[in-house]
């Protein structure tokens, strides 16, 4: 392709020319001056003349334009990496970035996304992950939007969930067109959130962000996962890249490494424990990375019939499993936990829990044998404190657990006799029971205050089961504030009917992680299903708009409890241990008086709302006619006044 | 900016109100023979639970929840349930005398007592499809 004429004047080209001709305007009046000629006989001017030496002269007008900007090769790097959106509020610094994904790109392969907060595009990219098992690509400003995304980013750091994120910078400030540029400029744009993300970078030319790019990606996706940042220079995205210099510009091929597998003579140590072992436990927290790994634990769970305690971080287990959830700490000899994060606080209990600085006693028993496999333990930060109490174990692999898992199997496999067996197998008869047992007292216990109002979440669980029984559906809500009542009562079977939580905790992940969860699974066309709290939903609500806009699938019901009421119990408690008012505890916790009308906000946001439904009669139709929203593939938003928990 | 607590996972949710339950009920002296079980208001019991926020945790209907044990019609006595109130033994913050007094505690107690019982889930069709046959 030959070289523009007008791609030719780059922008520093272009400024220096200007300085020089606004140098040369300063000083003609002067040359003009020194060599005016005698006074002669008047003559008048023609009035084009007066006109020509009055009139200021004409602005210089540059024209600037190019055919080929550095961020044209940047879309060619991005596209190589096979993202299917890139989720991004507009920012100035990477404008040149912005159009050449829609323009050069053709908006396909990553298609943008629209949002209305950056801490709203990281979560989308949060939910996407679990569900998709890859990321999507998040922009945003170095400085302010990175400020707005760092809670998010600081969750999917947490919750080891590949993020990828490239943000926009003008590093050299004479290039900064504005005030506005410089106060969005920043040396070191990722160093605000570096605590918590796994790697970045900031290239300062096209050939290292093309290699920092895919190394970036490459990061990420390798457990332990976790977000990366790559700063987009703004210079590097706006300027030419000539003919000759984009031959030189190549995209590295993405060479992603495998997971990394326990130590042989380890995972052979742990199968002979697990073998030997008359009380296992083994306790799961993300350790199902993909479907098979749920294949894989139940696998294993089987063959040695032990028990499987699920911490609900990912989908790890079937609920309805005889093993699932019957299983207790106190009886176990050996308990084995796989990609457990804070394993400390699972094993042990501290009391009282209104207390600072409190008594600690293991919940295991004497004697009991305790190991890890954990890919925790190969990233770990100073920080942030996210890696819980230091935990004393017997045995640790520093692995991931889903790698692990068939070598494992294999060993186990291997050392079982006959013996062996008919000992797991009475084991397992046992759990069989105690696993009957368990699910009629949870249908027992579903049954109290089954007509209230507000609605109970047993209740609630119960109709949405109802609903969505016989559609190939995907719960992408954390199921704690719930009471845990839909692990309780459904048939959860498939890797994407549940992707766990926050990850840190940080509130305002549920709505748009939803909503991306729910833009992964719209294309397996799955009945995508989100239990919404009231607290989380309004820190950036305009992600119902996004999915609006997008058409993305996704049945919310709101669990509208009005109020931040995990912080309303927590005051509760002080105000009870000062023995003080606790009837004033709704102060600053409560969000009344007056009471949001979700119905009204979805639909503000030019999606389907109904509700508020308090009458427990009036809520299975409520969810089958927003049900029908969603098969027509648009979001729907049900506004149920709910029990605390 | 954020929240949750801890939360242990029901399994062992439920190994605590059991443990809870029985040494609150086997601390406690039986009544003496003949002595009258003390009376509440039910309406003033409904007043006091709504009011000292005892339904963050347990539910409006007593239900229990992920935070607290059920304690609608409670196998509890009175003197039981006033016990574990001032000397609970769970994640339950105490309840002393300054913020509730024995009569209202009292109170409260007519007021759980009044509660419905539940229905078994073989009698309400959603929960009857989920029991196994």
């Amino acid at each position: 392709m030959a070289t523009s004429k007008k791609g030719s004047v780059n922008r520093r080209g272009f400024l220096k020319g200007a300085a020089v001709g606004a140098a040369a305007l300063v000083a003609k009046p002067t040359v003009q001056a020194q060599n005016a000629p005698a006074r002669q006989a008047a003559q008048l001017p023609s009035a084009a003349l007066v006109a020509a030496e009055t009139s200021p002269p004409p602005p210089r007008t540059d024209v600037y334009t190019t055919d080929r900007p550095g961020s044209d090769f940047m879309v060619d790097v991005i596209k190589s990496l096979g993202f299917e959106y890139v989720a991004a509020n507009p920012g100035s610094t990477f404008r040149a970035l912005h159009e050449s994904i829609i323009n050069y790109g053709g908006n396909k392969a990553p298609e943008l996304l629209t949002c209305c907060h950056e801490e709203s595009s990281v979560a989308m990219a949060h939910g996407y992950a679990k569900i998709e098992g890859k990321p999507i690509m998040v922009m945003a400003h170095g400085t302010v939007g990175l400020q707005h995304a760092s809670m998010a980013i600081y969750n999917a750091y947490a919750d080891r969930v590949p993020v990828y994120i490239v943000i926009g910078n003008v590093a050299d400030g004479p290039w900064r067109r504005s005030d506005v540029e410089w106060t969005h400029a920043v040396q070191d744009a990722a160093l605000i959130v570096r605590d918590y993300t796994k790697w970045d970078d900031s290239p300062i030319s096209l050939t290292q962000f093309a290699e920092s790019a895919v190394r970036a990606y490459k990061i990420a996706t390798t457990p332990p996962m976790g977000p990366v940042v790559v700063v987009a220079d703004a210079v590097l995205q706006e300027e030419p890249v000539s003919q000759d210099d984009r031959r030189r510009l190549r995209v590295p091929k993405l060479s992603a490494s495998g997971p990394p597998a326990g130590d042989s003579g380890a995972v052979a140590e742990v199968a002979r424990m697990l073998v030997a072992a008359e009380n296992p436990l083994i306790v799961s927290g993300r350790s199902a990375r993909t479907p098979n790994g749920l294949k894989l634990l139940v696998e294993l769970a089987e063959l040695l019939q032990a028990p499987v305690l699920d911490r609900r971080q990912r989908m790890n287990f079937p609920t309805r499993h005889p093993l699932y959830g019957t299983g207790n700490l106190a009886n176990a000899d050996l308990v084995l936990g796989l990609e457990v994060p804070d394993f400390w606080n699972v094993t042990h209990a501290q009391t009282p829990l209104n207390r600072m600085g409190m008594e600690v006693r293991p919940l295991t028993k004497q004697g009991a044998k305790i190991v890890t496999i954990s890919s925790l333990d190969l990233l770990t930060k100073s920080n942030y404190q996210d890696f819980g109490r230091y935990n004393e174990v017997d045995l640790a692999i520093a692995a991931d657990a889903e790698a692990t898992m068939p070598p494992l199997i294999e060993a186990c496999r291997r050392l079982i006799t006959a013996d062996r067996k008919r000992v797991f197998d009475a084991r397992g008869a046992r759990f069989a029971e105690a696993a009957k047992r368990i699910r009629e007292q949870d249908l027992q216990e579903a049954a109290w205050a089954w007509d209230a109002s507000p609605i109970t979440t047993a209740r609630v669980s119960a109709e949405l089961w109802n609903q969505i029984k016989n559609e190939d559906w995907s719960l992408v809500s954390d199921v704690v504030f719930q009471s845990w009542w839909p692990t309780r009562l459904w048939d959860f079977t498939k890797h994407y009917q549940f992707i766990g939580g926050h990850g840190a905790y940080g509130i305002g992940y549920g709505a748009p992680a939803a909503v991306g969860a729910a833009l992964a699974n719209k294309k397996y066309g799955r009945l995508t299903v989100n239990i919404q709290s009231d607290g989380d939903l309004n820190y950036a609500p305009g992600v119902l708009w996004t999915a609006a806009h997008h058409h993305i699938p996704l049945l919310s019901i709101m669990h509208n409890n009005r109020s931040y009421h995990q912080e309303r119990m927590f005051v509760a408690d002080m105000a009870a241990r000062a023995q003080r008012d606790v009837s004033r505890v709704g102060i600053g916790n409560d969000i009344s008086n007056p009471n949001i009308d979700y119905a009204t906000m979805a639909k503000a946001y030019g999606m389907y709302g109904a509700g508020p439904i308090e009458n427990p009669n009036d809520l299975g139709p409520a969810i089958k006619k927003a049900i029908e929203v969603v098969k027509r593939g648009e979001p729907a938003l049900v506004d149920v006044v709910m029990q605390p928990r | 900016m954020w929240s949750c607590s801890p939360a242990k996972n029901e399994d062992m949710n439920k190994f605590s109100l059991f443990v809870v339950t029985a040494a609150a009920a086997l601390a406690l002296p039986a009544l003496a023979a003949g002595q009258a079980a003390p009376t509440g208001n039910v309406a003033n019991g409904k007043r006091l639970f709504e009011k000292q926020n005892c339904y963050y945790c347990h539910g409006t209907g007593g239900q229990g929840g992920r935070d607290g044990a059920r304690i609608a019609a409670t196998a509890l006595n009175v003197q039981a349930l006033i016990r574990y109130v001032r000397q609970p033994t769970g994640g339950m913050p105490a309840f002393t005398d300054k913020i509730i007094s024995d009569q209202e505690l009292t109170d409260i107690y007519a007021y759980l007592k009044s509660l419905p019982a539940a229905k078994a889930p073989k009698d309400i069709p959603l929960l009857d499809q989920l029991r196994e046959k």
